[in-house]
């Protein structure tokens, strides 16, 4: 036998045995947009319920625009969960660079714009010491993470002397969450913008596919010449760059600052990242699903509030969204390979 | 001087995977108070023989088994043969590094009790106690990553043994059957001496050994009895002293052979390609050899004798010690490689463990084909996956992968088909020098054919293939030359009509039999 008889042009079997994926092209596809549906189910329910009050175009876009600051952080943890990392430290990036923006502005009197840039900076130089502690010292992501958060919600706190501050200047604000066309405000813009880049830098460039096969094995990206520590640093450090964005985003939301204003985005954020690994792009960490499972999520508070539900539904709801997104994703790997965890079976 | 009676019989063990017999009627005894070596290749039959007796495996029907006299019921469950008095250490000695060396040793004990305090003194003392029997010399309170490499296979072994012992206290029996599955085979070049000193140890406490060892070495040095295993059924048995070297060659290859008239004068090239010098690293010491282009190089032995760990250090995955590596005109220094920069100088490298070191198998084929080759289908800011998809659609096809399409996750794909992905990764760059790790390892005989056509017809253009591989009928298929590999070091080079299976079989096993004729 030679290669040569292998070669030539693909035979007619090759099209019988082809694609065991056509037939459940249906399948796929719902469960690729499973979470759309999920999503108008809540609008339809909702709607049912609340018919009033719920099915308001300003109600639609308030959720739009106020969401704008959950979406970009989401999109920093899609960039540091696609290298298998975890970044815990996201949402106190996002306080430290609202609050640098509202103390040198509002306080300092410093112009907007390099307020903007001093908080960015920040933002990168957390990433990079995030960078060195995971990269080069070895530390696990989590932990690294985690200290690093605590550390920098100190000094959010230490700037701030613990108080909220107001008096963001009024360009940020009009730049940010004043309604434009259609009541969309250029907030929203931005986060469909970076979730946008996002999408296109891990679907198409050769970076973002690096990138994935980093997250996915380590082993594999370095045997195939990949310069696995420095895409692990890249994406800590692009993590907390969109963080400080986001942080940037929610000065401009609120004019003002609250040193704690991260924590409550911290849990939301993974909930809506892992939610959005199940769908547009199943079993991948992606920008639009993401997109979606924010909004789905929102969307589902939005309508329990409206409920006159009370505001410790938010906990419920956005904890136990993680805690079923993460399960289903794992549920859904397992049915799909086969091989024993020896580890799991204990006794 | 303790009772020479059988402490297990083992008779009419079977045992049939799918069409072939892996174990066909065989029967062993081992007696107190001996050590019993157990000798064979890859395939002949021991590990499924180990297996039935840790209760792996079910033997066919009409196995019996007879232990210190009393007759056991077939199949074994799992972890009965603790009950039976038997312990067994592998070849992964199963510690835990970062602890210490009493908690490793009383582990098992410790995973009995509950709430029950440790009283950590006496823990102790019964170690030290226990140490001092085997004639091992280390703290008991030193973590076991500080020990040297050939105490840790003593540390396992010496916890088996009192395992067994606490049990058989409890039960009333008196003997105790340690298997010893390939305990030194991670051992390059050490002080296995002191090790033998171990296992005569346990013999003396009145235990029997079953030594499980590819390495003839060891058999001879601290077995009483051998038995030897070819394809499935027992070749030899008996007094290991009424064995010379050469007659365990003889039963372990099966048949005995004249040695060749001095091979033919092989033209040999001498533009070589590729030049390796004074390689040395983790379980290699001052490797040299040369590949010619089109020439397809083999490198075999024993597990653990380094030929498998020389690929990862030409790539630079592994930091060798020292070395160079000349390819055409271009020297590297080994110690400073990388993967990255061995790729760009044209090395590529197919690692062994498909899913764990090759690709990643939840992706698509086209993602893991097209992964070193990302850059030429980026234009104009965009990823062109299509392109990339068709790219790795005729890459696939040409060597012949079923079914040919890119968009499957690769896990999807049998063993063969997924080899031959890997083989389109790496070939798709045109090498200078393609290193090939156990390449026809679980995958099926037809793809097996293909795969050495790939190879075969990538050699003919004029590339260098490395095979490292411990399957020695592929070698001799594919290669011609083998270089011979044992303890770190290359002992032996085989060329021309001396590639044959049996000789790099012999040759692995340390036989001198030809140095004498």
């Amino acid at each position: 036998m030679s290669v040569s008889d292998l070669t030539s042009t693909p035979r007619p079997d090759d099209k019988t045995a082809a694609p065991p994926s056509r037939q459940s092209a249906f399948g796929q596809f719902c469960h690729r947009y499973a979470l759309l549906f999920a999503w108008a189910a809540t609008i339809a329910i909702f709607g049912v319920l609340e018919p009033e009050s719920f099915l308001q175009i300003q109600n639609f876009t308030s959720i739009f625009n106020s969401q704008a600051v959950l979406v970009v952080l989401t999109c920093s943890l899609v960039l540091t969960l696609t290298s298998s990392e975890y970044d815990l430290s996201a949402a106190s990036v996002l306080s430290l660079s609202a609050m640098l923006v509202a103390v040198l502005n509002a306080q300092l009197q410093v112009p907007v714009g390099w307020a903007i840039l001093v908080a960015i900076a920040a933002g990168l130089l957390v990433g990079t010491i995030n960078g060195v502690l995971v990269v080069i010292v070895g530390i696990e992501s989590i932990i690294a993470t985690l200290g690093m958060g605590s550390l920098v919600a100190g000094i959010t706190l230490w700037i701030s002397h613990s108080n909220m501050i107001s008096g963001i200047s009024n360009t940020l604000v009009s730049l940010v969450i004043v309604p434009r066309l259609f009541g969309i405000s250029l907030g929203f813009v931005y986060a469909v913008a970076i979730a946008a880049l996002l999408w296109y830098f891990l679907t198409y460039t050769p970076l973002g596919r690096q990138l994935l096969f980093v997250g996915r094995g380590r082993r594999v990206a370095r045997l195939s010449g990949l310069a696995v520590g420095r895409l692990r640093f890249g994406a800590m450090v692009g993590g907390s760059f969109l963080a400080s964005i986001a942080g940037v985003l929610y000065a401009g939301t609120s004019a003002s600052a609250d040193p704690n204003s991260g924590d409550s985005f911290m849990l939301p954020a993974f909930a809506a990242a892992f939610l959005g690994s199940t769908s547009i792009v199943p079993g991948r960490f992606n920008a639009w699903g993401s997109f979606a499972a924010v909004y789905f999520l929102v969307t589902g508070i939005y309508g329990l509030s409206l409920m006159g539900i009370q505001v410790f539904v938010q906990n419920l709801f956005y904890g136990g969204a993680l805690i079923i997104a993460v399960a289903l994703s794992i549920l859904v790997r397992r049915s799909e390979t086969r091989e024993p965890d020896i580890a799991k079976d204990g006794n | 001087m303790p009772e020479v009676t059988a402490i297990l019989e083992a008779r009419h063990f079977s045992k049939r995977f799918g069409g072939t017999l892996a174990l066909d009627d065989v029967a062993l005894t081992v007696d107190g108070g001996t050590v019993h070596g157990l000798v064979g290749h890859n395939g002949s039959g021991k590990s499924t023989l180990i297996k039935i007796l840790a209760g792996y495996h079910a033997p066919e029907p009409g196995a019996e088994l007879t232990i210190d006299g009393a007759p056991v019921r077939l199949p074994l469950a799992p972890g009965r043969f603790r009950d039976l008095g038997m312990a067994f250490v592998h070849q992964d000695p199963g510690l835990i590094a970062s602890l210490s060396v009493v908690e490793n040793l009383r582990i098992g004990n410790l995973a009995q009790r509950r709430l029950a305090p440790i009283a950590w003194r006496d823990e102790v003392r019964h170690c030290e106690a226990l140490l001092a029997e085997f004639g091992m010399s280390c703290d008991p309170r030193a973590a076991v990553e500080t020990l040297l490499p050939w105490q840790r296979p003593m540390l396992a072994i010496i916890r088996a043994v009192d395992e067994t012992r606490a049990l058989l206290r409890q039960t009333g029996q008196h003997r105790g059957l340690l298997v010893l599955d390939e305990p030194t085979s991670n051992l390059a070049d050490s002080n296995v001496g002191q090790l033998f000193d171990v296992v005569r140890r346990v013999q003396a406490a009145g235990f029997g050994v079953l030594f499980v060892s590819h390495d003839l070495d060891e058999i001879l040095a601290v077995t009483d009895h051998v038995t030897v295993l070819r394809d499935g059924r027992v070749a030899g048995s008996g007094a290991t002293s009424g064995f010379s070297r050469g007659d365990l060659v003889r039963l372990i290859v099966g048949h005995a052979i004249v040695p060749t008239a001095r091979a033919e004068p092989v033209e040999m090239r001498t533009d070589h390609l590729v030049a390796v010098q004074g390689l040395s690293g983790p379980g290699v010491r001052d490797v040299g050899f040369s590949v010619a282009p089109g020439e397809i190089l083999g490198c075999s032995g024993l597990i653990g004798s380094g030929f498998a760990e020389i690929g990862p250090m030409l790539i630079g995955a592994v930091p060798a010690w020292r070395g160079r590596l000349r390819l055409g005109t271009r020297t590297m220094d080994l110690a400073a490689l990388t993967p990255a920069r061995a790729i760009a100088a044209g090395i590529s490298y197919v690692p062994g463990e498909r899913l764990r070191e090759g690709c990643i198998g939840e992706l698509s084929v086209a993602e893991n084909v097209a992964l070193p080759v990302l850059g030429r289908f980026f234009r104009a800011g965009w990823l062109h996956r299509r392109a990339l998809a068709s790219h790795a659609r005729a890459q696939i096809t040409r060597l012949g992968v079923r079914p040919a399409d890119p968009a499957l996750a690769l896990e999807a794909l049998s063993g063969g088909n997924q080899q031959k992905v890997l083989l389109a990764k790496w070939l798709q760059l045109e090498p200078r020098l393609l290193i090939l790790q156990e390449p026809t390892q679980g995958v099926d005989v037809g793809a097996r054919e293909q795969i050495f056509t790939i190879i075969r017809e990538f050699a003919a253009r004029g590339g260098s293939v490395l095979c490292l591989s411990g399957d020695h009928e592929q070698l001799a298929m594919l290669c011609g030359r083998v270089l011979i590999f044992r303890r770190g070091r290359v002992t032996r080079e085989l060329t021309g009509s001396e590639v044959t299976k049996e000789r790099i079989a012999h040759e692995c096993l340390g036989s001198d039999v030809y140095a004498a004729a």
